[in-house]
């Protein structure tokens, strides 16, 4: 089961990772960095101003980057056939679902907190401030995601899918942002740990919720 | 091969609000072969799914005893990969060791981007992932769509062998499928 584990890992990651034809790396990152760059235009060069919002900037930047590549996380593996073949071999739909988060995390997550240096300088936001975002994305976007591996799967397949998707995570990805960007305002550890508790969940869900999504999508 | 039988009790299918069929039931044992044969959609692909486990029958259950293989319209294969690495993923997953490519005369083609194959190519190329998995009981939905004279000769022989070697094979397929001691299953119109 594990080289099975391991194969499906190679191939999601060859997707997922710079290059990869679903490419969950580049435009997410440009598109962060696109608007940690815009927002100084439009709120003017405050530099109190920008230092005191752009922690919670750069949050929103990261959930509204990660709800690009969800129509291509679940969907096109469904229509290919993939999962229908995984199901005959006895791969069951939570191990896979279990590495394509994994995989796709390590495509936006890692890269997005890169980001968040460049980000941050165009912010002006002081050292301590991208201390506690860089520990708060590290625990959020496991959870975001998780989420959006659960929003492709249901939404794999609907009609206008995609947007339906976006639609979707915001709300839900309402905790994450709450004690994410929080964390910033308090400066405290508790706004961080409470980040990667809702992380936790949603990744503890994630296999199962996306499964069954998967499963009773084929009836 | 390993021991393998496929059976299904008083099967019925519906789709949607339609009653496909209902009261089917069928049995395989090692060597057997079945072509299911209808008109379009009246549930050639259903059953087929149904036999596989991937969509529920409406009533009824079905038995299997070994690993199922299936070839439907989708290869399965990254349309982005050239041939050769889309089948080695499977032959990754599978680690059975069998490479059919050279049988199916994809020798010339494992450089070829999969999006730029044609759909016989396509259909070989599921075949050769067919073979590397190595199941007992093949299960072949429209098996002959897109293939040429030869192609078709080959994947008939392919199947014969599959099944001289206590393999079951159940095709559906509108289309004359020639395989020796076929038993034949006529799907009726039920909703007329």
């Amino acid at each position: 089961m594990s080289a099975r584990l391991w194969s499906l890992l190679r191939r999601d990651l060859g997707l997922l990772l710079l290059g990869g034809r679903r490419g969950g790396t580049v435009l997410p990152v440009l598109f962060f960095l696109a608007v940690a760059m815009l927002f100084p235009f439009a709120v003017g060069p405050d530099a109190t101003l920008l230092a005191r919002t752009g922690g919670g900037v750069i949050w929103v930047a990261a959930l509204l980057a990660a709800i690009l590549p969800l129509d291509r996380l679940v969907e096109p593996d469904i229509e290919l056939g993939f999962f229908d073949q995984w199901a005959l071999r006895g791969i069951s739909e939570e191990w896979i679902i279990a590495v394509r988060v994994l995989a796709h995390w390590l495509s936006f997550g890692p890269p997005l907190m890169l980001a968040s240096l460049p980000a941050a300088a165009l912010l002006g936001l002081d050292g301590a401030t991208l201390r506690t975002v860089e520990l708060g994305l590290l625990a959020g976007t496991p959870g975001l995601a998780a989420l959006g591996i659960i929003v492709a799967a249901l939404t794999a397949g609907l009609r206008g899918g995609a947007a339906l998707a976006g639609l979707l995570v915001i709300p839900l990805a309402v905790p994450l942002l709450i004690f994410g960007a929080g964390s910033l305002t308090t400066g405290g550890e508790s706004g961080l740990a409470l980040t990667a508790a809702v992380s936790l969940v949603l990744l503890a869900v994630a296999p199962f919720a996306a499964g069954a999504a998967i499963r009773s999508a084929r009836n | 091969m390993q021991d393998c039988s496929i059976a299904a009790h008083d099967l019925a299918c519906r789709r949607g609000d339609r009653l496909l069929f209902q009261g089917l039931s069928l049995t395989l044992q090692p060597g057997e072969a079945l072509q299911v044969a209808g008109a379009n959609g009246i549930g050639k692909s259903s059953l087929i799914r149904i036999l596989a486990g991937l969509l529920r029958p409406f009533a009824g259950r079905v038995e299997r005893k070994g690993v199922v293989g299936l070839i439907d319209e989708r290869p399965a294969l990254d349309p982005h990969q050239p041939l050769g690495p889309a089948l080695a993923f499977w032959r990754g997953i599978d680690s059975t060791g069998k490479d059919a490519s050279a049988r199916l005369g994809l020798a010339d083609l494992l450089d070829v981007p999969v999006r730029f194959l044609s759909t016989g190519q396509r259909k070989r190329a599921a075949f050769a992932r067919l073979i590397g998995q190595d199941a007992p009981i093949w299960l072949l939905d429209e098996p002959l769509n897109g293939l040429d004279v030869d192609a078709a000769r080959l994947v008939e022989a392919i199947a014969t062998e599959h099944c001289n070697a206590d393999g079951i094979c159940i095709v559906a397929s509108h289309q004359p499928f020639a395989l020796p001691a076929m038993r034949r299953l006529e799907l009726l119109d039920f909703a007329a």
